[in-house]
This record gives C-alpha cells, sequence and structure tokens, in this order.
C-alpha cells in the first residue's frame, strides 16, 4: 500500500487536492429558490476577502492614474467646437422645455389619480456616487468592483445604476470596496415593466451576456424597441428607472407559451466608469402641492445622477457648494426660463435629500 | 530569477525565485481583472491559466504544477461571485497536466507552445463548463466557434508572453 501512494504520489495529490476543492465546492453550492437571490445572505468567505484586499489597492492605482491621463486630453477634446454645442444644446434646451410643459399637465393629472387611489411610490432618497474599479476578469461571471463599501454606506442587495439606466446590485460590501452583480449575469434578476404594453415580467440575466424578459405570454404584441422600466417590485430597483428596449422576441421554445424577448441594456454594462449606488429608499403617497411634492425614482434620478464629464462642465459655469444639489421640488417657471443650471455637483460623499426632497 | 537543472529525462528543470512565483500570478489576476474595464474584449484571454501552464511546465514538477495551478485558480474564483472552487479545479487539472507534458517533452519552442496552450485553453473550459453545469448547477453556454477562437487568441498571446516570462529563468545548478 505504502509503495502504491509512492509510486503514484503525483497523482495521488493531484487527487486529494480534486477531492477537497469538490468538497469545498459543494459545501458552498445552493439551490436557488428565489429567482431574485443573487446576494450571500451569509456573510463573505475570507479568501475572498483576502483576494479582492490584494488586487484592489492596484487597480485603484491602475484606474485613478488612467483617469487622470484621460482627463488631460479630454479636457482639450472638450474645448474645440464648444461653441457650436453650445448652441446646438441651447435650442434641444427650448424644445425640451415645451416638452415639458406639456408632460407636467399629463404629471400632474397622474398625480391626482394617484392621491385617489391610495397609491404609494418609492423614490431615491440618499446616493452614492462610485468609481468602478475592477471586473471579476472573466464573462463567466459578470460582476465588476466599486470604490465604496460598508464604510460608506453601501449595504448587499442596493441597486446600482448610471445615467442610461439599470446596472445591477450590490453584491457584496467590504469594508471600502463593494461587488456589483450585473443584470445581465445569469444569476440577476430584476422585476420590469414593458412600458407600451404596461406587461409585467421578470428581467433574467443569461450565459451570453444579454438579458431577458421571462413570463411574457407568446399572444402579446411585443415589438423592437420596445422601452422597459422598472416596477419596483423587487424591492431592490425604484419604479421608473430606464432598463433598456427590446432587442428581439422570439418564442421561447423550452417555456413554450412563454416568449423569449432579449433586451439591449441601456446602461453601457461593459464599458463602465461611474455608478451610483442607491443607498436609501422612501415611501410616500404624492400630493398635489408643487412645493413639497414628492419626486418619483425616475425624475430624481434624472436630476441627480452624475456624469463625470458633464460635472466637470457645469462645475466651470455655476458651481455649487459640495454636497449639495439643486431643489428638487421646485420647477423654473416656464415664461421665465432659467439658465440652465448644474443639477449634481461632482461629490464623492453620499448627496443627501434636498428641501422639496421628501425623505 | 530561476535555477536550472536536468530531469531524469535529461530535460531542463527551471527555478524560481519566491518574489517571481508570487508577483507574477498576482500581476497576471489583476490584468485580467482590470483591463476588460477599459477593453471588454480582452476578457476573452486567461492570463492565469497562462501562466499557470508557464510555471508548470518550466518547473516539469507534477505536485508544484498542481498546487500552482490550485491556487492561482482559487485567486481567480476569489474575484467572481461563483462558488470557490470552479476555477480552482480546472486549472488544478491544467497545471497536473501541464507538468506532466513539461517532463515528458520539451517545449520551448513557440510552435510547441503554440499547440500546447491551444489545447490546453479548450480543456480548461471544458472542465469549467463541466464542473459548473453539473456541480454547481449553474447555466453555462458552450459555443464552440466562440471557444476555439479564445483558444486561438490565448495560444497566440502565450508565444509571447511566455517568451517575456523565460527571462525570470535562470540557467544555472
Amino acid at each position: 500500500m505504502d509503495n502504491f501512494f509512492i509510486r503514484y504520489r503525483n497523482e495521488t495529490f493531484l487527487v486529494a487536492i480534486l477531492f477537497l476543492q469538490v468538497i469545498g465546492l459543494a459545501t458552498q453550492v445552493r439551490v436557488p429558490t428565489n429567482a431574485m437571490a443573487g446576494a450571500d445572505p451569509r456573510g463573505t468567505r475570507l479568501i475572498r476577502v483576502w483576494a479582492v484586499g490584494l488586487v484592489v489597492p492596484f487597480q485603484k492605482l491602475f484606474v485613478y492614474s488612467g483617469s487622470g491621463l484621460r482627463n488631460v486630453f479630454s479636457n482639450y477634446i472638450d474645448l474645440r467646437n464648444v461653441r457650436q454645442q453650445n448652441q446646438e444644446l441651447q435650442n434641444q434646451l427650448n424644445q425640451m422645455r415645451l416638452e415639458q410643459a406639456r408632460l407636467r399637465q399629463d404629471v400632474e393629472q397622474a398625480r391626482r389619480l394617484q392621491e385617489l387611489l391610495q397609491f404609494k411610490e418609492q423614490f431615491i432618497a440618499k446616493t452614492l456616487a462610485a468609481q468602478v474599479i475592477g471586473t471579476s476578469g472573466t464573462d463567466l461571471s459578470r460582476v465588476i468592483y466599486i470604490d465604496r463599501g460598508a464604510k460608506d454606506g453601501v449595504a448587499t442587495g442596493m441597486a446600482v445604476i448610471t445615467p442610461d439606466g439599470v446596472v445591477g446590485k450590490v453584491s457584496r460590501a467590504d469594508s471600502r470596496t463593494s461587488q456589483v452583480l450585473l443584470i445581465s449575469d445569469p444569476s440577476s434578476g430584476a422585476g420590469v415593466l414593458l412600458e407600451r404594453q404596461r406587461l409585467n415580467g421578470v428581467l433574467k440575466g443569461t450565459a451570453s451576456g444579454i438579458p431577458e424578459i421571462q413570463n411574457v405570454m407568446s399572444d402579446e404584441k411585443i415589438q423592437v424597441g420596445d422601452s422597459v422600466i422598472t416596477t419596483g417590485g423587487d424591492r431592490v430597483f425604484p419604479k421608473g428607472l430606464k432598463v433598456g428596449t427590446v432587442a428581439s422576441v422570439s418564442p421561447d421554445f423550452e417555456r413554450d407559451p412563454f416568449l423569449s424577448i432579449k433586451i439591449k441594456p441601456a446602461a453601457d454594462l461593459r464599458r463602465l466608469e461611474e455608478v451610483l449606488v442607491i443607498t436609501e429608499l422612501g415611501e410616500r403617497g404624492p400630493s398635489l402641492s408643487e412645493e413639497g411634492r414628492p419626486v418619483s425614482a425616475s425624475e430624481m434620478l434624472a436630476q441627480r445622477l452624475p456624469s463625470a464629464k458633464k460635472k466637470v462642465d457645469e462645475d466651470k459655469k455655476a458651481p455649487l457648494k459640495p454636497g449639495t444639489t439643486t431643489p428638487v421640488g421646485v420647477t423654473p417657471p416656464l415664461a421665465k426660463p432659467a439658465p440652465p443650471k448644474p443639477k449634481v455637483v461632482p461629490n464623492p460623499e453620499t448627496t443627501p435629500p434636498q428641501e422639496g426632497t421628501p425623505r | 530569477m530561476a535555477r536550472v537543472s536536468l530531469s531524469r529525462d535529461g530535460i531542463e528543470v527551471h527555478r524560481f525565485n519566491l518574489l517571481a512565483s508570487i508577483a507574477i500570478p498576482i500581476f497576471a489576476v489583476f490584468l485580467q481583472a482590470s483591463i476588460p474595464l477599459r477593453f471588454p474584449s480582452f476578457s476573452i484571454f486567461d492570463l492565469p491559466l497562462l501562466v499557470t501552464i508557464f510555471f508548470a511546465v518550466a518547473r516539469r514538477n507534477q505536485i508544484v504544477g498542481t498546487l500552482t495551478g490550485c491556487i492561482i485558480g482559487l485567486f481567480q474564483d476569489s474575484l467572481t461571485h461563483q462558488p470557490l472552487g470552479l476555477f480552482g479545479i480546472a486549472k488544478t487539472v491544467i497545471g497536473y497536466a501541464a507538468s506532466s507534458i513539461g517532463v515528458r517533452i520539451d517545449v520551448e519552442n513557440p510552435g510547441s507552445r503554440l499547440i500546447m496552450t491551444f489545447a490546453f485553453y479548450l480543456v480548461h473550459q471544458g472542465i469549467y463548463h463541466l464542473i459548473a453545469r453539473n456541480l454547481a448547477r449553474m447555466p453555462v453556454a458552450w459555443h464552440w466557434g466562440q471557444e476555439l477562437g479564445a483558444a486561438f487568441a490565448n495560444a497566440f498571446l502565450a508565444v509571447i508572453l511566455f517568451t517575456l516570462l523565460d527571462r525570470f529563468k535562470q540557467r544555472g545548478r
């Protein structure tokens, strides 16, 4: 017997190492009980903390130094054609103001109806800007790492968004970094609504990285390009956030009466630089008063989401104190349009709710 | 810095100093996790796998090759949200296999390195998918075209990378 182990010691060692890993793997694998599951409620394994701690300092150095260099070039390039761009943006702004006047009437009418129905909606009460510093390095696990962690107020399960749309949710929060599970990962899920048809569904990531909506019957008229937003029903993403658009519709042969609806995410999940973590959600019924009216998640998002490049430009025009935003409940009068103000000031810290913003 | 001696079959056996043995795999994992931020297509490469193959082949010791693959794989697993051991098991097998081949065949020239890495990449992906699907019950998809393309890309990168890493080998007893 001794001779056997000595003679085949390499093979024995290989089998032993594989056996240990298989046992270790088996103890970690849990059969999913919830389609929305993505986070590990039982904490983080020490080896993951060590590995992240080892890599993150280099990643931060890499990202921050890269950002500095890029900003030098982009600042120069941005200055070119600024006058023409400014004129174009001014024209766009005028058109948007006309559009806004029309939409305000619709919104006010909707609010009256909501109040009649005792309708409660979620809104974003507090957000935290974060820099994306790394990925898992493989398409087999679609996660990113951000430079904000538990000490900054990030917790497992919080929603992560960009100005363009939903990104994912925090799957693990270490002290100074967090892991974010993207909506394109197969273990990810979110409650969504096909906006035109008002159809609810569940958005699931796939192995190919293209999320799809499940549980929509095949007799529904879904078209390519239809907009998809969050329903708020999953208690992770507030209602009304843009998720993406329908990229393709086909029968789901594995689940026969249902459709396979592929979604093109609104946020470019492969090129994320900055994200917002929604650290606090509120819930309140609508009020008809203009000053103190509640602001829905989508409205708040539209006003608060930062874009690094825009922020720099806006700061130059009208700097505000760090940590402040314009009052979201106050809308400038249409007759006397106010000059464009920065909606968000670049501030890595938590942006507190402002006056007129319901807590 | 590495030392070289001869195996029983007369093939050179290289050794690396501790710093290179630790820093190179960490650097490989760091690059693997960082570069896709700017160049998403880079994720078709598997630098930790290439480093595993390089060390295993150069050392030509099956136990050390197995351990190298195991540690690098688990390290890579730690950066994902998946159960620990998926990359660990796949790279353990590759570490063992690469060092076994290194004991028998001289794989120092670019041609053999290209073929060897191409084959090992496919085996690695096959093991990963097998474990992920059957043991971890994860929804994974195998696309031959994609996997073959990635295997070619990794094989070409390996030829360049191994030439660079050869500098860390030191000749002498």
